[in-house]
């Protein structure tokens, strides 16, 4: 299987969200993934952008956020990178506890957790935060 | 077409909102707020949200239907949910949501849980 890459560079605002669903729908059907993966993928991927435009950039849309999508030959790979000055997910409380459970907010990266198989962070030297996050075939 | 689409109807005391699309941060979402507050604010506070039609949420919408759950409770009232997917099932699951809201799969058994 060839290796595919595709990358965007979306703007910091609520409709960049599905934008980058879509995106990550012809990805993967073009990656030929299960129906199963490609919902786990959908739902982090909208979460992770999510996060990048709510919480990272705040919705200020001369910040980017960065998707990019990698067809491996065992996993699909997937960065989305913000610039905001970065959490520590650590920190994020569980929202299964029972003080949690009736939040209004919280589950995204309980999601993200959930639907893929590799989920880390980092803080890039140059600033903002990438999240990869990895599905296996 | 909007993103989510909410028909309403009365059955006795009890609102439906017959609900179909996605409830998914932004449109959707906001769709479902709207909606569950005018209701509130008309004095409807029995209120059903049928979902067989809602193939997708999002944490955000999961949210939402927390939010609309507590504000309803707030005011005195009731929300139940009706014909979950299996897709939102498993999510109400994992979030231990499925334990908090009242779940039907039928329309007549949901509409007299409220008497």
């Amino acid at each position: 299987m060839t290796a595919e890459t595709t990358e965007l560079s979306l703007p910091s605002r609520i409709e960049t969200v599905a934008k980058a669903a879509n995106a990550v729908a012809d990805f993967v059907n073009r990656s030929g993934i299960s129906e199963e993966a490609a919902y786990g993928i959908d739902m982090a991927v909208r979460e992770a952008v999510t996060n990048a435009v709510v919480h990272g950039n705040q919705q200020d849309e001369d910040k980017a956020v960065e998707l990019t999508l990698k067809s491996l030959p065992e996993a699909v790979e997937i960065t989305v990178h913000d610039h905001g000055s970065g959490f520590n997910p650590e920190e994020v409380p569980d929202p299964t506890k029972e003080e949690n459970i009736l939040k209004s907010s919280g589950r995204g990266i309980f999601f993200m957790r959930t639907f893929m198989d590799e989920v880390s962070w980092s803080i890039r030297p140059d600033g903002g935060t990438t999240v990869r996050m990895l599905k296996r075939r | 077409m909007a993103e989510l689409n909410i028909a309403e109807r009365q059955a006795g005391d009890v609102t439906v909102l017959d609900m179909s699309g996605k409830i998914t941060i932004g449109e959707g979402s906001v769709a479902l707020r709207t909606a569950v507050r005018r209701l509130l604010e008309e004095g409807k506070k029995r209120i059903l949200l049928n979902l067989a039609g809602v193939g997708y949420i999002d944490s955000s919408g999961i949210g939402e239907l927390v939010s609309s759950y507590t504000a309803i409770n707030k005011d005195g009232g009731q929300l139940k949910l009706l014909n979950l997917t299996q897709k939102l099932q498993d999510l109400l699951t994992i979030t231990k949501l499925l334990t908090v809201f009242d779940v039907y799969e039928n329309e007549p058994e949901a509409l007299n849980s409220f008497k």
